[in-house]
């Protein structure tokens, strides 16, 4: 064990899906003709004033009871005030020191099952900013499309204590605020931003290490490759005293792999923080809060947790069911379509051959052309001895291209398996005769030979005999 | 009915009518108005800008419905001159600043979609202390706006050039702003009626922020009945301003002759401080007895927190001011100026922008909200006006209406207090307090010194009591006629 210990806590910040912004009634799509999903609420002309949107509010008390966190009955917006050309109003509507919910946790799961709790400080609502963009002719332009989307900043404790705590973490918190219908937590599109606060103490230490701020980060790997970088830069300084660490914020360059400090004058901000007076302190009811609570669908932890005991499957193969709740369902519908199907055997097709068509993009799961009773008739012809497994796969694809069953495919397709033994017996008789040296390898003992004379069959009945139900007639034959 | 020549000495009410009943054109009416403008206007500067076409298209406009046999609305082709701070359609909005000069709003406030739907006339654009900072009009970067019962004086602020419009009839109507009596001030020392809404009664949508929790649009007027014509339509509930108060609007002009028989006035002794000019302590006096002598009860009150008033308003003010004038930063729509980087096109655009007054207040409220600041000033001050507010409630506990001076003295020469910030920050003294609790309080008339510089008297009620200070203003005008004097013959 190391003679450091490693203390990580993130910032998300993840942008909610509402019809609107946060403040006015503009509706907000990524990817748009920049400053054209404004209005003067957005783009903070003179006289033009914030109005709450409740949706936001209710997507957070969602998020909230998700995560087990306390909803407070009172909450207020606070005023951040800072100049940035992606900053009309020259403030950020926030929440300063009355969030709308604090505490709660995040469970994360290790590959060996076992599992830690990270805590959650305090989640609060405030709005997006625009998007600047420096062009490399010079000069910037400013796009205000994003200004004013909502966002939850959702403050973890400082309870990881490894970069791959924190990667289980960001991925675990996604899953969630994905089952709940927030936020489609796209990276690529800015809709989940993550910043990451690192320091390292001798182990041992109660008092905290040098903390430093790390932005710029893009996807949960170079999370993790940040952190690492910078743990490995805190220790190499506590072990050698190689540099001073300082307490300060750093960028994350993707291309090295490292992190450096940014200019000392972005991070001297005294944000003067006061309550928005534009906008009335908010009153949450009890009765909102439990009504939203009774729309929560079962979470990503509950669901392994039931696939692994309702349907006897390895917590891996619940977690990556339980990647996308619809595969999830996907898979449970086809177990019930065949109580005779092994679960372990669905969810080996489920998890193999539809995601890997689900990942290749051209088919969500949602129109998934085989439905999942279909997969289930496909699964018993298999257990039948119907088809075999290579043939299987065949009638998968089949099935994929027409839509139709696995019966109609198979006929279709002449992949039926031959099992019929009376059939099947002329064709091993021949190939006994075809093979003699094999025969004799196998009468001197060498099991392996019997190989060639399978083949031999499977050749002449074009790859449909059921290879069990040969070996069990050779044996008989030779036996003669 | 009077000749053409004196139509500007009718009222909106009057006019409104005639209107509408198709006794007189929204046109005529609108000429007479811009003919009274061009001959008073070049000696007051009450306006920013009076574009004669656009008055005229919207009184032809008017008209135009009429003839259709279209039934007109309650301001049917009254002029309503328009603080340059509320924004309007198409039109300038300087708010008196060079860091909006070229600006031009793209969207209508609330109150101006409330005046267009009333067929009202947008009566130009009327000067103001720069974004509503002063209490003489003279911070301006445009214009030094005259006090049209002595050129030499200034006309209060900061909604100055709305009551110079108004007592110089050039407009029947016009429509200020409030933070700490930007319209009862300058009403007083114009003598006309100013009401400061109570906080909530009128949507700030489209008012140019200048203290959130402070500002409030209300009406200039030259009568009780005017002033709640013009109440009525602008009054309600908007939605696009969370701080809009759901509440009934009621029949102002219902109130106007219910007399003032048994109300109980009270009389707070802290506004009659040794600060207050002996001449307008005696016409507030003298208010006082006619109103007894009209059947109202009166009795002392305290007011004991009015003396906090004055610090307290300006660090909430200027706080929320330093942040509200944050989004003039010369990126996005104000005047930018040349500078090799972006910090330099903030600090040269705002250096150059902004005016000494206004500067004075962002580094003020900047100073008061930073890190180790917050809790000593901006924290207590917020404390204190609780303390201020619960005055007020003790004070209605007993009284219908408080009665006091407006100003602690009368309109002084023009650059005697503009320089002299304790001095121009003490003429609110009596003003900020209704501010801060968030009621309702309006300047009526109520006489003239020996030198004929108007004198107003304070009224202030509780939350949405605008009733009750109408009836007691009405009451008033009809036992005095300080009111129908007028500044210039
Ligand atoms: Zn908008």
């Amino acid at each position: 064990m190391s003679a450091w210990e490693t203390i990580i806590g993130l910032e998300v910040h993840v942008q909610l899906d509402t019809a609107t912004k946060l403040f006015c009634r503009c509706a907000y799509e990524y990817g748009g003709q920049p400053n054209t999903q404004t209005c003067p609420v957005c783009l903070a002309l003179p006289g033009a004033l914030p109005v709450l949107n409740r949706e936001a509010l209710r997507l957070g008390i969602r998020t909230a009871l998700a995560v087990g966190a306390d909803v407070a009955t009172h909450t207020k917006f606070d005023r951040k005030n800072y100049f940035y050309p992606d900053l009309p109003k020259g403030y950020q509507i926030s929440q300063f020191d009355e969030p709308f919910c604090s505490g709660g946790a995040i469970t994360i799961e290790f590959k060996d099952g076992s599992t830690k709790r990270i805590g959650i400080t305090r989640i609060h609502l405030e709005e997006d900013a625009g998007k600047s963009t420096h062009r490399d002719t010079g000069g910037s332009v400013v796009d205000l499309n994003r200004c004013g989307v909502p966002l939850l900043e959702i403050v973890s404790e400082p309870d990881m204590r490894s970069p791959e705590e924190a990667y289980r973490y960001l991925t675990a918190l996604k899953l969630t605020l994905r089952y709940i219908g927030v936020s489609d937590c796209d990276m690529e599109k800015g809709s989940l931003r993550c910043d990451a606060n690192v320091s390292v103490r001798p182990r041992g230490q109660e008092a905290f290490g040098t903390k430093v701020e790390i932005k710029n980060l893009n996807s949960f790997r170079n999370v993790q490759r940040a952190l690492e970088f910078e743990v490995a830069r805190h220790t190499a300084a506590l072990e050698h005293g190689s540099e001073e660490i300082v307490q300060q914020t750093r960028l994350f360059d993707a291309t090295t792999g490292e992190t450096r400090p940014m200019r000392s004058k972005e991070q001297a901000h005294d944000y003067r923080y006061f309550p928005e007076p534009d906008v009335p302190p908010v009153t949450i009811a009890g009765d909102e809060v439990e009504a939203i609570g009774a729309t929560l669908p079962e979470l990503p932890r509950a669901k392994v947790d039931r696939l692994a005991t309702a349907h006897g499957l390895p917590r891996y193969d619940g977690w990556v069911l339980a990647e996308e709740p619809s595969v999830a369902d996907y898979f449970e519908e086809a177990v019930a379509a065949d109580a005779a199907n092994d679960p372990k055997a669905v969810s080996n097709w489920v998890t193999n051959e539809v995601k890997r068509v689900l990942n290749e993009g051209t088919h969500t799961i949602d129109a998934f052309p085989i439905p999942s009773g279909a997969l289930s008739g496909l699964i018993a012809m298999q257990r039948d001895g119907a088809v075999s497994a290579t043939q299987a796969k065949e009638v998968f694809q089949g099935m994929l291209e027409t839509g139709d069953d696995a019966p109609t495919v198979a006929k279709a397709r002449g992949l039926e398996q031959l099992s019929d033994t009376d059939a099947l017996e002329t064709a091993v008789r021949a190939a006994i005769d075809a093979c003699p040296k094999a025969v004799a390898d196998v009468r001197a003992g060498k099991e392996k030979a019997k190989g060639a004379i399978v083949g031999h069959v499977m050749k002449q009945t074009r790859g449909k005999a059921n290879p069990g139900v040969v070996q069990q007639l050779i044996d008989r034959v030779l036996a003669e | 009915m009077s000749s053409v020549d004196a139509l500007h000495r009718e009222s909106a009410v009057d006019l409104a009518r005639a209107c509408a009943a198709g006794e007189r054109s929204a046109r005529s009416i609108a000429d007479a108005f811009l003919a009274r403008a061009a001959s008073v206007e070049p000696g007051l500067d009450a306006f920013l800008e009076l574009d004669a076409a656009r008055v005229r298209a919207q009184a032809d406009a008017i008209d135009a419905r009429r003839d259709r046999g279209e039934t007109l609305g309650p301001l049917a082709g009254v002029p309503v001159a328009i603080k340059d701070l509320i924004a309007e359609r198409d039109a300038p909005l300087t708010c008196g600043s060079r860091i909006l000069e070229n600006y031009v709003s793209p969207y209508d406030a609330h109150v101006i979609e409330r005046l267009r739907a009333a067929d009202a006339v947008l009566f130009g654009r009327t000067n103001l202390d720069e974004f509503a900072m002063g209490s003489t009009t003279e911070t301006s970067a445009f214009k030094v706006t005259k006090n049209p019962w002595d050129p030499a004086r200034f006309p209060g602020g900061s909604s100055g050039g709305s009551a110079v419009a108004v007592a110089a009839r050039m407009a029947p109507l016009a429509l200020g702003t409030e933070t700490g009596g930007s319209i009862r001030q300058p009403a007083s020392l114009c003598g006309v009626y100013g009401l400061k809404t109570t906080y909530g009664r009128v949507s700030r949508y489209g008012a140019a922020a200048y203290a959130s929790s402070l500002d409030q649009i209300g009406p200039f007027a030259t009568s009780a009945a005017d002033l709640a014509l013009l109440l009525g339509v602008i009054a309600g509930r908007d939605t696009r301003d969370s701080t809009s108060a759901d509440e009934p609007v009621p029949d102002y002009a219902a109130s106007l002759g219910q007399g003032v028989e048994g109300l109980r006035i009270g009389v707070p002794r802290e506004f009659f401080g040794d600060g207050v000019d002996p001449e307008v302590r005696a016409t507030v006096e003298r208010a006082i007895e006619t109103l007894r002598g009209l059947g109202a009860e009166t009795r002392d009150v305290s007011l004991p927190h009015t003396e906090y008033g004055i610090p307290v308003y300006y660090l909430v003010a200027t706080s929320e001011a330093s942040s509200n004038l944050a989004r003039y930063d010369g990126v996005h729509y104000t005047t930018r100026a040349d500078a090799p980087d972006l910090e330099h096109l903030y600090t040269r655009s705002r250096g150059d922008g902004f005016g000494l007054e206004v500067k004075k207040r962002i580094m003020l409220g900047t100073f008061a909200l930073s890190a180790g600041y917050y809790d000593a000033y901006y924290k207590k001050a917020q404390q204190v006006r609780t303390l201020i507010r619960r005055d007020f409630d003790a004070a209605f506990a007993d009284v219908d209406v408080l009665v006091g001076p407006v100003a602690p003295a009368p309109a002084a020469p023009l650059g005697a207090v503009v320089d002299d910030a304790l001095a121009m920050y003490m003429m609110d003294v009596l003003t900020v307090t209704a501010n801060l609790a968030g009621i309702c309080a309006l300047s009526c008339p109520a006489g003239f010194t020996e030198g004929r510089l108007p004198i107003g008297v304070q009224l202030l009620a509780p939350p949405f009591a605008e009733p009750t200070l109408l009836r007691t203003a009405a009451a008033f005008e009809a036992a005095t006629d300080y009111s129908r004097e007028e500044p210039i013959a």
